[in-house]
């Protein structure tokens, strides 16, 4: 009897019989498997591909791979006049175009230094909002089909298409807007756009509560979600991460105001934080819960924004709109809250040329993706499925 | 105006952080560039960068905590290539604050700084893929939006795309 | 009404076509008609329709009249597939595995009594049959997952047949209950045994104290048998993308489809046989009121078992459009730490009752 190592990692025990090797004993290797999730997944939210390296249904290690959905964001930048830039911001994070546009049209009027008449300031915050409450719909939504429930997917859309039909009737378009423009708007709001918005605000709130029941209120859900991917607020920060992600790790952090931009300051709304009664502070349901309560704070936002709004006599969205839009030499770093985290844009003219020499946009997303391989190690599959979801990564915006 | 007055607040801020950081370092960073939209210094030093990064993140004065953006930048000019970095004291202090770096256009090389921060990982990577800025200590230094074969960096200004990639047609 | 029915019924059973008993063929037809019916089209059709009411949506509206040819269409549009054998598949075990698991949803239906006058087969040992049978779909599905040569099929199979397997038997013993309570196994006699003039009082749920608790347990592992939200992890398309059935397309992905359904009737029946009665009428003889005496019978009985398993088929799909799926691990937990020592429990205290009270 003699003892003979396999190729793998196991050992196996034979004896020669008749010139025939028969196996008496044979230990069960485990080997690691490669997995590569994506591009085609149902849950990576586009075309993001996870190798993961699994021990049964084990993480051991989960590498995200970029760059699928590239489409030279800055390269095409570089090429184009500022104005039309706008329509390329709309591409970036496709889920809140009117964030992005009003991201890219603060930047280049800082450093054109230009003054933006008030209610085009309102109409950008109004729009900005309710954008902001259809892409946190679509999170929550895809959230629950991650989690394997379809019907608050449905829920959402069907609320989410009335903001679209608002939004689509302000600027022309369902999801890609070119609305925001710089130094203004592309027109204003239609008439009795108010009455409407304050129509849907007086439909939503019940909603919002029924979402909550079928979710939030789930056992399964909260048992999928509760202490799976914590970030301690530390690591959250150094890892740049911003937005609902970073005060889903309980820091108490909202640009709107702790570094306010247009008219947030005189606006009234609470900084949404997981108060870690139902949740641990920094896991995926920390996270849900702190999407789902910034909604109901943007609704404030948008009811505020109707009272304050001045009127419409006299005004013209474009008035501010300069003829030619050439900066002074000089660079900017400007960023807004948009619901996925801090939108940052840095823009560098030369001065002498209506076309940027160079524009970077900081996308959250891209940030937060980063910090996967960090939340992964150790995971289940279906835990991975959830911690993705949490993250609510629009690929559009990680690959730019 | 209100909004005029908070900027120029944020500015002063930016320069009492970067006299923390000349005192101690002296020579090693540039002359504050205080203007209103993106008050910045270089690091001219760019081997002690990692050091004075530190310091910078560390310092009781100074506590920059969060790294906010970290871009590339292509000076064909002068021949170099360089990064920008905007740091913030995140929920502590509150101030911002914008840090240069250049180096050599072909074959430069600048310290990683993802060793301080996690996120400058991935941001350091789009640098490589797009500039050809070699980070080092960088512990994974591979393209991140372009695929691992692609030719040249991108976003250099006179980058010029190649004419197939596997046999498919580039350039339209 | 009831009584013209039962007329109607008898006098089929008496007709003969040159020496044929011809009515009886035709009645014993409704049901497999009925199976063919349901399981092929309409299955699908009412978990379209139904999900699409829950979701505040119409659900297929364009083919027929309410999209009822719907999933006609459907059918005919998956045969006219290309028949798509990867390339590195296991061939034999490919083929085979829907096979299996179609043949092993529909041979449990054999012993489904669905009418005092019709059962397939009259075995005396009809549950415990039906119990065995469904083991082999667990063949089917470890053959579909294995031969896919595909890592996310093979996750679907591992994970199908360890929940299939645990949760046998907690869904075994619950059933065990309802046999003590007959004292047979024979399918046809749980069934007369649960009749009488008071309805749905003579049912098994209703004859202990404690019948609900092997009713709700089998319930809740005959979801987890048949791979039903919230124990769709085999499947669980957001993660396994669709589990052991990803390779599938054409026919051979319909005939998986179609034995889903197949097996969610099948457990809904069985739970209607030995908790509900099955083919009685759950309507009691209220004095010259005889409402239990009118609605049993042949054709009654059959359509009682179908409204049965539809109810339950019904409250399969309400479950899967609400709640979201549980983990692996939770799934697992539930089964050896929930159900199976309640399942226990529910044993002992049936036992008890059966020796020792009425």
């Amino acid at each position: 009897m003699q003892e003979l190592d396999t190729v793998g990692q196991g050992s196996v025990r034979v004896t020669r019989k008749s010139d025939k090797l028969v196996i008496l004993e044979k230990d069960l290797a485990t080997e690691q498997m490669v997995l590569a999730m994506g591009p085609q997944h149902p849950s990576t939210h586009g075309v993001l591909k996870l190798e993961c390296l699994t021990d049964g249904e084990v993480i051991t290690e989960a590498i995200p791979c970029l760059g699928y959905l590239h489409r030279c964001f800055e390269k095409c930048c570089e090429n184009v006049d500022y104005p039309a830039i706008v329509p390329y911001t709309d591409r970036l994070d496709y889920l809140s175009g009117m964030n992005s546009e009003f991201a890219y049209a603060m930047a280049v009027e800082k450093l054109l230094d230009l003054e933006i008449p008030r209610r085009v300031e309102f109409i950008r915050v109004l729009v900005a909002e309710l954008n902001r409450i259809a892409s946190h719909l679509v999170a929550i939504g895809t959230y629950g089909i991650d989690l394997g429930a379809f019907t608050p997917f449905l829920f959402c859309f069907r609320d989410r298409e009335i903001i679209l039909g608002l939004l689509e009737w302000a600027s022309g378009a369902r999801m890609l807007y070119n609305y925001i423009w710089i130094g203004g708007l592309a027109n204003d709001v239609p008439t009795d756009f108010s009455k409407r918005v304050r129509e849907f605000v007086n439909y939503f709130r019940p909603k919002t509560v029924e979402l909550q029941n079928l979710l939030t209120g789930n056992e399964i859900f909260l048992k999928r979600t509760y202490g799976i991917g914590i970030m301690p607020a530390e690591v959250a920060i150094n890892y740049g991460w911003s937005g609902p992600m970073r005060r889903g790790s309980g820091v108490k952090w909202d640009l709107r105001r702790n570094d306010p931009y247009s008219i947030y300051p005189e606006l009234d709304f609470n900084v949404a934080v997981p108060d870690g009664k139902n949740s641990v502070i920094g896991d995926c349901l920390s996270r849900h819960l702190v999407r789902a309560l910034e909604m109901e704070e943007s609704l404030k936002i948008i009811e505020q924004c109707l009272d304050k709004m001045p009127s419409s006599e006299g005004f013209n969205s474009r008035s501010a709109i300069p003829k030619r839009i050439r900066p002074k030499a000089g660079e900017v770093y400007s960023r807004a809250e948009n619901p996925r985290g801090e939108l940052g844009f840095y823009i560098e003219s030369d001065g002498k040329s209506t076309k940027p020499v160079r524009c970077k946009a900081r996308s959250s997303c891209f940030v937060n993706l980063s910090a996967m391989k960090d939340l992964s190690k150790g995971q289940l599959i279906p835990d991975l499925v959830a911690i993705i979801g949490s993250i609510d990564i629009v690929l559009g915006e990680v690959d730019r | 105006m209100e909004e005029g007055k908070a900027v120029s607040q944020s500015v002063q801020e930016s320069a009492a952080a970067y006299r923390v950081i000349q005192e101690q370092f002296g020579a090693a960073v540039s002359a504050f560039d205080a203007n209103e939209t993106m008050p910045f210094f270089e690091v001219v030093a760019t081997g002690r960068w990692v050091e004075i990064a530190l310091f910078m993140r560390d310092h009781a004065k100074l506590k920059f905590n969060s790294m906010a953006c970290l871009t590339g930048a292509d000076y064909p000019a002068e021949n170099k290539v360089g990064i920008i970095c905007n740091f913030e004291s995140l929920a502590l202090l509150g101030h911002k604050v914008a840090v240069k770096l250049k180096c050599d256009r072909t074959g430069g090389s600048l310290p990683s700084l993802s060793c301080l921060w996690h996120t400058a990982n991935w941001h350091e990577r789009e640098v490589f893929d797009l500039f050809g800025i070699t980070f080092t200590g960088h512990p994974d230094l591979r393209r991140i939006l372009c695929p691992d074969d692609w030719e040249g960096h991108p976003l250099l200004k006179d980058y010029k795309v190649q004419q197939s990639y596997h046999g498919i047609k580039v350039p339209y | 009404m009831g009584n013209s029915l039962n007329a109607w019924s008898e006098a089929l059973v008496g007709f003969h076509l040159l020496g044929l008993p011809l009515g009886l063929i035709i009645l014993a037809a409704i049901p497999l008609v009925f199976i063919a019916l349901y399981s092929l089209t309409y299955g699908v059709y009412g978990e379209r329709k139904i999900s699409a009411f829950m979701q505040d949506r119409l659900g297929p509206m364009e083919v027929g009249k309410w999209g009822i040819l719907q999933t006609i269409a459907d059918i005919l549009k998956l045969i006219q597939k290309e028949d798509i054998l990867p390339t590195s598949a296991d061939r034999f075990l490919f083929v085979i595995g829907p096979g299996i698991l179609f043949v092993g949803s529909f041979m449990a239906y054999a012993v489904l009594p669905f009418s005092p006058a019709f059962i397939g087969a009259s075995l005396n040992v009809g549950l415990y049959y039906a119990i065995g049978i469904v083991a082999i779909e667990v063949v089917g599905i470890l053959a579909a997952g294995w031969g896919s040569n595909n890592k996310w099929s093979l996750y679907g199979a591992v994970r199908s047949v360890a929940q299939i397997v645990s949760y046998e038997i907690p869904a075994a013993l619950a059933l065990l209950c309802g046999a003590m309570m007959a004292g047979t196994l024979d399918m046809q006699q749980i069934n007369v045994l649960q009749s009488g003039s008071y309805g749905f009082a003579h049912f098994y749920l209703f004859h202990s104290p404690i019948a609900w608790l092997p009713f709700l347990i089998y319930f809740i592992a005959s979801l987890a048998e048949v791979n039903r939200a919230p124990f769709d992890i085999p499947e669980a398309e957001s993660e396994l993308v669709a589990g052991y059935f990803t390779e599938y397309s054409g026919m051979k992905f319909a005939v998986i489809f179609l034995a889903e359904y197949g097996s969610m009737f099948m457990v809904s029946a069985i739970i209607s046989v030995v908790f509900l009665g099955g083919w009685n009428s759950p309507l009691p003889n209220l004095g010259s009121l005889a409402l239990n005496t009118w609605t049993n019978g042949p054709v009654w009985g059959a359509f009682w078992m179908i409204m049965k398993g539809f109810f339950f088929i019904f409250v399969q799909m309400w479950l899967r459009w609400t709640l979201p799926r549980l983990r692996v691990d939770q799934l697992m937990y539930l089964c050896w730490k929930v159900l199976t020592p309640f399942a226990f429990v529910s044993f002992v205290l049936t036992a008890i009752w059966e020796i020792y009270l009425p």
